[in-house]
């Protein structure tokens, strides 16, 4: 067959490529410039980011290389929140950067935009193998991230275990990659999902095979995800890496492996989600995780003493109610999912800015810190106390719709078959959680605004901080007061997955 | 545009005083207080019109929308007034602006206390008027943040762990009105979140659905009211919070809970109701007497109001038991009105008499009564008001709740619940004779000076309507009797 490469594919892939020679040109910079240029590598990498969203815009819809690659509303909105928590990030890093790492600029922000980029592939990817890429793409640079401190302890470790724990989970995917390719013949996600169907309807059991491939599918991606029992390098890695990187993680990384799984699971498998095809229900399995992510992750947060730790366990709780929208499988589940991220996006996003300005300024991340902090710096207080109420689910800002929109999907799904009730639970233990979440949230607030004593830090912004928190603030705040125009968006996702809307 | 106004309003004020410069405190007091009385006078305005031109028939009055506001979850901007919010936008709106004059007092972070106050009054004003779910829990909701700060930073030695519990509490139960909620959106066809269709609706659903959502709602506003046995964060919060917190909390929170029972979850779930309505009933008796024989136990002045609170909205639970009565329903709202009237009052006394002596304790008070005449008469006026003494607001409600009950429920129930008037009277009567009768501590107490010009500004208003309440309820009746009727109706569907 002769391979035609047409034009409008390099199109709809302009900004991943634009991106991809970008991040080479920031390290070649830094390297020329013999890391003289201060801040100006960062910068450039805003820059550049900014530059691959106008590409992003004016690049299209549309299908290349085969079916391999797809530009629509469902990649293009996760590119955006990609983008997105790259640019807080990035902006959020310049104190950190200019103090620790002032020699190694290039390759920070490079690295940076080179997981962004294997997010954004993967995103588009509608194949196992490309989607597989993408995924390597997009940790093993944040693995180096990680890593980044290289004379501290805790950041070497967190690199480690990232690394480690990084390597384990792609090798289990990739296994259950081959047993999905050993059963199906195809890579390409829609004609798997057919010829799926057609063995199994030839061969009656194949169950056990899908079982091993869901289990081995179902624990790489909740490695990156961070569900449990999966989840303990979590608060590990939050800890011991560079604050900015902390938050890339938990934001990037995970819609990267939300997408992903969305993309094996219900566009892929979703024929084997409904239980008079086959007993193999991976959505149980999937809900009981979600559950646990939500349990393990609110209980054991209110424990932690440090910031970062805390925000890692509430990472994993929050990537438990993303995985209700997606077990719900149907039209508001999808949208709720995307929506959720970006509502997730600005509250994390702007949390761990802020957690990387106090962090500069105090030499630690304990939430004793914080006490007193409304008195000496009432903006950053305020805005912080936001972020948290955001993120514990109090409305009108974005968090709460975001989780009433979660909550709905499970419900809409629990009435729409008697088979799917058990929804409820999973639907009733979330919310209650969410009880548990506001009081470890809430001690934070507590921490900077009833302590009688000020405290003695005053902290300072830099102006790509502030404009980080602005962003952040700005969008939690609208997008929970004026949501339509996003959800808008999100609303015809249940296509993308080939599910009927 | 006049029930947004309500809303928006002290979300500007709010605004307006956050970007006042640093040390404008007297600047920032007085502009908070002037913004919140606008509403008030709206909210005054709206009383009398509605009573004059609307009161005959139970429609909303004064709508505005349904506009769409999230078209895909079909959430709408719904707000509309009938004869049951019309009297509790009046009580918010007093309250509101007496509160915050009674605020004056306030030296730390002066600013912060007054933006949280304005954001409060936003809340609760969208409470009431508010005829979408979404909308109302959100407005449910956004109450609790300023709340949380308001006793968390200006509140008394445990006002962290007495802050965190309110807000934890009241967050516990919303979880189980937003499940009710959607359980309501899904089923309708088609899918609608406007109270007014729901109720309409909703008595088609199957019986089980319909016990479920009542009892769901019913944990969220029974936390709120707060109904025995969820009262125990309300001792805690009341007694922690500034003064004027207090007032509001008392004044206007509680009834909240009532209000939200009469407004949703009674009509909208008749056969529930009729199945559960005697256990609620029994609920209401058991926090009469248990509110009342704990406030004779307590040592705290302000633990005893705020456990007075427990039983007098225990009267309010006895009386939605007997949903079949109209005159049990009014009773309802006399209730609701005059509590928050007689306990607001009662808590700025208190917290006027905390200012001075920087103590609370009874026993370490005697004999003021010659030393303060006074302060010893409004006490006295508000003391005989919570007792239920006739011609007060606080007689007619009881005697209506008693008079409704009686035709509608077992009647020993209600006479058990009669017992708790001359328990009442005894915590009353103990607590007055406790601190305005007996030896006088001259030694210690000869420096207290009377009630200011301010202070009783802030408790004549109440004290007036109290008592006209008390002597002439016709127009209060009705004020809201064409809705009440309309409501009786519909419970018996």
């Amino acid at each position: 067959m002769e391979f035609v490469l047409p034009e409008y594919s390099l199109r709809i892939m302009s900004p991943e490529i634009f991106l991809f020679i970008w991040a080479l040109v920031i390290i070649t910079y830094d390297v020329v410039t013999k890391r003289k240029n201060g801040s100006s590598t960062g910068y450039l990498a805003l820059l550049g980011l900014m530059i691959t969203g106008l590409l992003l815009a004016f690049s299209g819809k549309g299908v290349g290389f085969g079916s391999m690659f797809y530009n629509d509303n469902t990649s293009i909105f996760f590119k955006i929140i990609f983008l997105g928590a790259a640019f807080m990030a990035i902006g959020s890093s310049f104190g950190i950067t200019t103090n620790k790492i002032v020699n190694h600029r290039g390759e920070f922000y490079g690295l940076m935009l080179l997981s962004t980029v294997g997010m954004m592939f993967l995103a588009s990817s509608n194949e196992l193998l490309s989607l597989y890429i993408g995924l390597e793409l997009t940790t093993i640079p944040l693995f180096v991230l990680a890593a980044f401190f290289k004379d501290n302890k805790l950041s070497v470790e967190a690199g480690i275990k990232y690394f480690i724990i990084g390597a384990f989970s792609s090798a289990l995917l990739l296994y259950g990659i081959s047993f999905l390719y050993g059963m199906s013949g195809t890579t390409d996600i829609v004609q798997m999902k057919i010829n799926l169907a057609i063995t199994h309807l030839t061969f009656q059991n194949i169950g056990v095979i899908l079982i091993l491939a869901i289990v081995m599918l179902v624990a790489g991606i909740g490695f990156k995800l961070g569900l449990p029992p999966f989840h303990q390098w979590v608060p590990d890695v939050y800890e011991g890496a560079p604050t900015p990187v902390a938050a890339f993680l938990s934001v990037g990384s995970k819609a990267a492996g939300l997408i992903a799984f969305a993309k094996i699971f219900v566009n892929g498998l979703y024929a084997f989600h409904s239980p008079d095809l086959s007993p193999n229900d991976w959505g149980i399995l999937v809900a009981i995780i979600a559950v646990l992510a939500m349990i393990i992750g609110n209980t054991v947060a209110i424990r932690q003493t440090n910031i970062k730790r805390m925000l890692g366990y509430s990472a994993i709780a929050q990537a438990g109610y993303i995985m209700i929208g997606v077990v719900a499988m149907n039209k508001l589940g999808m949208s709720s999912m995307g929506f959720y991220m970006f509502a997730y996006m600005f509250a994390n996003m702007g949390a761990f800015a802020v957690v990387a300005l106090v962090e500069d300024k105090t030499g630690s991340c304990e939430i004793s810190n914080y006490s007193g902090l409304s008195k000496t710096s009432p903006m950053l207080s305020g805005i912080f106390a936001v972020f948290l109420l955001s993120l514990a689910g109090i409305p009108p800002l974005a968090g709460f719709l975001a989780k009433y929109y979660v909550f709905a999907a499970g419900i809409q799904a629990a009435q729409s078959s008697p088979s799917l009730s058990w929804m409820y639970w999973v639907v009733g233990i979330g919310l209650l959680t969410t009880v548990f979440a506001l009081y470890y949230y809430a001690n934070v607030i507590k921490q900077m605004y009833f302590s009688k004593e000020a405290s003695p830090y005053t902290i300072k912004f830099s102006v790509p901080s502030l404009t980080v928190l602005f962003i952040g603030l700005a969008g939690v705040i609208i997008l929970g007061l004026i949501p339509e125009p996003i959800i808008s968006f999100t609303s015809d996702f249940a296509n993308s997955f080939g599910l009927i809307p | 545009m006049l029930l947004s106004s309500l809303i928006f309003i002290p979300i500007l004020g709010m605004i307006v005083v956050m970007l006042m410069p640093k040390g404008s405190d007297k600047a920032v007091k007085w502009t908070a207080t002037l913004i919140s009385a606008i509403p008030m006078i709206v909210s005054f305005w709206i009383t009398w019109d509605y009573f004059t031109n609307f009161a005959h028939s139970s429609a909303m009055a004064y709508v505005e929308g349904p506009f769409s506001w999230i078209s895909t979850l079909n959430v709408q901007y719904y707000l509309g007034v009938d004869g049951i919010s019309v009297p509790m936008l009046f009580l918010t709106g007093l309250l509101s602006t007496i509160s915050l004059m009674a605020s004056f007092g306030i030296k730390t972070r002066v600013k912060e206390y007054f933006a949280f106050f304005l954001l409060l009054e936003a809340g609760m004003m969208g409470v009431f008027v508010s005829l979408d779910f979404f909308l109302f829990y959100v407005f449910w909701e956004i109450m609790l943040v300023p709340m949380y700060f308001l006793i968390g930073i200006w509140g008394g030695p445990r006002k962290e762990y007495a802050a965190i519990k309110f807000f934890l509490y009241t967050l516990f139960g919303s979880i189980f009105m937003l499940v009710a909620i959607l359980i309501l959106y899904f089923t309708s066809e088609p899918h609608t979140l406007n109270m007014m269709t729901l109720i309409e609706t909703s008595p088609n659903l199957t019986h089980t659905l319909q016990m479920v959502c009542f009892i769901f709602f019913f944990v969220a506003f029974a936390i709120k009211v707060p109904v025995w046995p969820f009262h125990t964060w309300l001792p805690d919060a009341h007694v922690e919070a500034p003064t004027a917190v207090s007032v509001i909390l008392a004044g206007v929170l509680l009834k909240m809970g009532t209000y939200a029972m009469l407004r949703v979850s009674w009509p909208m779930f008749p056969s529930a109701l009729r199945e559960l309505s005697f256990w609620i009933a029994v609920l209401g008796v058991i926090g009469i007497i248990y509110g009342a024989l704990v406030s004779m136990a307590q040592k705290d002045l302000k633990k005893l109001v705020a456990y007075s609170s427990v039983s007098h909205m225990g009267y309010c639970m006895l009386a939605l038991g007997a949903f079949s009565s109209v005159t049990a329903m009014a009773g309802v709202m006399f209730q609701m009105v005059s509590h928050g009237l007689i306990t607001g009052a009662l808590f700025l006394l208190v917290g006027v008499l905390y200012d001075r002596a920087h103590t609370r304790e009874i026993a370490a008070f005697g004999g003021l009564g010659a030393h303060l005449p006074i302060y010893t008469g409004v006490m006295v006026l508000f003391g005989m008001a919570a007792l239920g003494l006739p011609g007060m607001s606080g007689f007619v409600s009881e005697f209506m709740i008693f008079v409704g009950a009686f035709g509608a429920l077992n009647k020993v129930l209600v006479g058990i619940s009669v017992l708790g008037v001359v328990l009442g009277a005894a915590y009353i009567l103990r607590m007055i004779q406790n601190i305005f009768l007996g030896e006088f501590d001259s030694a210690k107490w000869g420096g207290l000076t009377d009630i200011n010009a301010r202070e009783l500004a802030t408790v004549i208003p109440l004290g007036i309507l109290t008592l006209v309440i008390g002597i002439y309820p016709k127009p209060l009746e009705i004020l809201m009797s064409a809705t009440l009727q309309n409501l009786v109706n519909l419970m018996a569907r």
